[in-house]
This record gives structure tokens, C-alpha cells and sequence, in this order.
């Protein structure tokens, strides 16, 4: 298959960037959305033109690493699914698809497609962690039974790999689902209950000084979220904030 | 909590539904029309007699509007600012046509809200047909009835009412959903559900406030 591709190309952080279109010529269905990059990158290089920067690690759908926005979806048309794990036989032959990064004041470009992610970083550290003491006079973590709606609950929460296609895709540059997600995640647990008031309200504060927006219930996260996060985690952030004024 | 994203999101909420809440009573004291002259005026005339507590009452529905706007439009400028750049294609997937012209539905609403006191209220834009003008009723009552078959008559008066009703219908087809998923009491199963609640609401409260100009218009209600 043949394609015609607009790639966001901008040379660094405080470059003006521009759409450029490159034509992806014999694609084969079943090569993936980053193999089909890589065909276009090679003939980018042998043409002595820089090849198109692209965050990627581990190509196996668990990193979120690779994320950008494809054809105006973050992580691209098939739902649940990292730009890693989609597979060219979603696209027929003469799409167009535009490629662009993650646009947010919180995501600066660093070169083309790729962005800083630090900023969920930052969120994570204002309190994204337990001040679980460990060792063997406290007993192992195992010896705290947790029921399984719990576990499962918690887990659902947990599944979120920080890709940032949650703000990518909200009107608003919200990181709420994000952030709801490890809200949600510690406050069901016992060791995480603890420090839940601190928790929510540390991390929503640094959630806002990064620079990302509030969240004003599109849910367009949870569809665009490649874990499926559920934004019953925001509503569970809602409540623990209401929580904490108390 | 009034710097806080969670905290002002709870200040739009609370203030919403209250809003929501005027909106629902003023529909259930208008709807009064439907039993005639009798019935508005009366009720129009408890209204009055309730003397300052009329005026309690308006400086907390002006409190409540003051913040729904201040903190709506504050929000709106911060949320733009988080994405300087945009993108040059954006496919929204789950999100509603209210849901993106929150801000436009509001500020229409706003300025609705101003004209509508400044013609039934204040009787500033028709004068000619306002109750402060025409003879009192049979029994002495202001003649509220008549100022709104006479005003209602007046296509230009229906259409832009009708008009206000159909930003009114866009901003709630999103904010009760959007207020009862802030106050954290949704769920997965039970925000689908909302979802269509509210939308119905909506739409109920719309049909309520715009069958009164359609039958004005039409002639089932007539002087």
C-alpha cells in the first residue's frame, strides 16, 4: 500500500515547526505503524534529509513511549492500543494520515515527534508513592489480606503506563486521568489510605503548576487511553478531594 | 480549595446545580400561564408579597451566577493556555457538542439573562406592554398574563427566547452530567446512565420553557 504522510517536523524545543508530506511507498499491511516510520526514516536518510525523531522503547505496547497523534487520535484509530502495537492494515491504501506530537504547555517538543514527559514525572513525586516502612519487624506486604474487588479496583488503576495520550487527547491539556489513576490507585489500599488527603491534594496542586489544564468531563482520556482507564478514577479523585476538605 | 483544580471544578458544580435548580423552579412558576390569568398572576403576586426575602433571594442567584461565570471563564483561559499549540487535525471521540461550547452557551445565557430582566423585570425594552403599564387584572393583581401574551405575540421576542432555550439545552445536556461526576458520586456503570438522564432533563426543561411562546404563537393561549 501507498500512503502520503504529513509528519510534524520541528528542529528543537523553541524552533517554529511545520507539517512536512512524504510519500510511504510499498507498505506492507502487516508491517507496524513504527516499521512503517522506519522505512520512510531510511529513505529520509538516503536522501540525506534528517530522519524523523520518534520516541520509541519497547515496541511491545507496554511503555506508552512511542505515543503521537495520528490522523487526529492520539496512539491512532484502534482503541486500546499503543502507536506501537498498530498495525498498517487499519489504514487502506492511499490515506493520508497526519502525524503530529503531543501538543500541551506541560509537553514542550523536543524534536519532531517527541516530547518531555517530565511533567508527569513531577506529578508522580508530589505524591504518587506510599511511606510504607518495611523490614522484618513490620512483616511482609503480603501479610495485609486486601480482597479481591479491591485488588482488582486497584489494578485497573494501576494499569497506566504515563504515555500522556490522556492529555493529548482533552480539549482542555488535562492530566486528571492521569493523575485520578495513581489517586484512585493508593487510596483503596491500606498502606496507601494513609496519606490519601496529602495525596490527592499534592498531586492535583502539581498537576496544575505544570501546566496543564482542568479537567472539564469530555472524557476524551478515557478514549484515547491505549490501558482503557476508566474515568470512574476521576470521579474517585472528586470524592477523595471532598475527602480531604473535610 | 478556590485555587485548587478540584476545588473551582466543586465551585462550578455546587453553583450549577443551584442554577439548575432556579431554572427548574422558574419553569414550574411559569408553566402557572397554562392555567390562565388566574394562575400567573397569583403567582406572580406571592411573589411580590414575599417583600425582602425577594431580595435575599436575588443577591444569592446573583452570588451563584457571579461565580458560575467568574470561575467558568477564569478555568476556560487556563485550559486554552495548556494547549498554546493546536493541532492541525484533532478527532474528539466521546466528548458532546455541549460539552465544547460550554463557554459560548454560558456567556449566550448571560446575556439572555440581561435582556429577559431588562424586558419582563425592569420592563426596559417594550415598556409599551409591560405589566407596569397595562390596568391591573380583575382583581386588582399586576396583569404579568398579559404582558407575556402580548410580548410572546411578538415573533422577534419568541424567536430570540426560543433561541436563549436552545443554548440553555446545550449547557445543561452537559453540566448536570458533568456536576454529579464532580461531586465523585458516578461510577463506571452508573455514568453511561447519567449521561442519558441528564440529556433527557435537558430536553425536558427545554420543551417546558419553549411550549410557552409555541402556544402564544399559535393561539392556544390568548388574552
Amino acid at each position: 500500500m501507498d500512503l502520503t504522510l504529513y509528519v510534524w517536523r520541528q528542529d528543537g524545543p523553541d524552533a517554529k515547526g511545520k507539517l512536512e508530506q512524504y510519500e510511504a511507498k510499498n507498505v506492507s499491511p502487516d508491517s507496524s505503524f513504527l516499521e512503517m516510520m522506519d522505512m520512510v526514516n531510511e529513505d529520509l536518510i538516503n536522501e540525506g534529509i534528517d530522519p524523523v525523531e520518534l520516541d520509541n522503547d519497547c515496541r511491545e505496547g507496554i511503555c506508552g513511549t512511542c505515543g503521537c497523534v495520528i490522523n487526529g487520535i492520539p496512539h491512532g484509530p484502534q482503541e486500546e492500543t499503543t502507536t506501537c502495537q498498530l498495525h498498517m492494515r487499519k489504514f487502506s491504501d492511499g490515506d493520508s494520515l497526519t502525524i503530529e506530537p503531543w501538543r500541551a504547555a506541560a509537553f514542550p517538543v523536543v524534536k519532531d515527534l517527541v516530547v518531555d514527559r517530565s511533567a508527569l514525572d513531577n506529578i508522580i513525586q508530589s505524591g504518587g508513592y506510599t511511606s510504607a516502612y518495611t523490614g522484618e519487624l513490620i512483616g511482609e506486604a503480603n501479610n495485609t489480606l486486601i480482597s479481591k474487588p479491591i485488588a482488582d479496583y486497584s489494578m485497573d488503576a494501576a494499569a497506566c503506563i504515563g504515555c500522556g495520550a490522556c492529555v493529548a487527547a482533552c480539549p482542555n491539556g488535562s492530566a486528571m486521568l492521569f493523575t485520578s489513576a495513581k489517586v484512585a490507585q493508593l487510596a483503596v489500599l491500606p498502606q496507601g489510605a494513609i496519606e490519601a488527603a496529602e495525596r490527592v491534594n499534592n498531586m492535583t496542586e502539581a498537576m496544575l503548576n505544570a501546566g496543564f489544564g482542568n479537567c472539564t468531563n469530555h472524557y476524551e482520556c478515557e478514549a484515547a487511553c491505549p490501558q482503557g482507564i476508566s474515568v470512574k478514577f476521576i470521579a474517585k479523585t472528586n470524592r477523595e478531594f471532598i475527602k480531604a476538605l473535610a | 480549595m478556590l485555587q485548587s483544580s478540584i476545588g473551582r471544578k466543586l465551585v462550578m458544580a455546587t453553583t450549577g446545580m443551584c442554577l439548575v435548580g432556579f431554572v427548574i423552579v422558574h419553569l414550574l412558576g411559569n408553566s402557572s400561564i397554562f392555567i390562565g390569568a388566574d394562575g400567573i398572576n397569583a403567582y406572580a403576586e406571592h411573589l411580590h408579597a414575599l417583600g425582602p426575602i425577594v431580595w435575599i433571594f436575588r443577591i444569592i442567584l446573583l452570588s451563584l451566577f457571579g461565580l458560575h461565570i467568574f470561575f467558568g471563564i477564569q478555568l476556560t483561559l487556563e485550559n486554552r493556555a495548556a494547549r498554546p499549540i493546536d493541532y492541525n487535525q484533532k478527532k474528539n471521540i466521546r466528548t458532546s457538542f455541549g460539552a465544547e461550547t460550554m463557554i459560548y452557551t454560558g456567556l449566550a445565557i448571560l446575556a439572555f439573562a440581561v435582556y429577559h430582566l431588562f424586558h419582563f423585570t425592569m420592563h426596559v425594552t417594550n415598556p409599551e406592554i409591560s405589566a407596569s403599564v397595562l390596568p391591573l387584572d380583575a382583581l386588582g393583581r399586576s396583569d404579568v398574563f398579559t404582558m407575556m401574551v402580548l410580548s410572546f405575540q411578538k415573533f422577534f421576542i419568541s424567536a430570540v427566547y426560543a433561541g436563549a432555550m436552545v443554548t440553555l439545552l446545550l449547557h445543561l445536556s452537559h453540566g448536570v452530567q458533568s456536576l454529579f461526576q464532580t461531586f465523585g458520586v458516578l461510577n463506571g456503570n452508573t455514568l453511561p446512565i447519567m449521561e442519558k438522564i441528564a440529556r433527557a432533563a435537558a430536553i425536558v426543561i427545554f420543551v417546558g420553557f419553549v411550549s410557552i411562546p409555541v402556544s402564544i404563537l399559535l393561539g392556544l393561549i390568548n388574552i
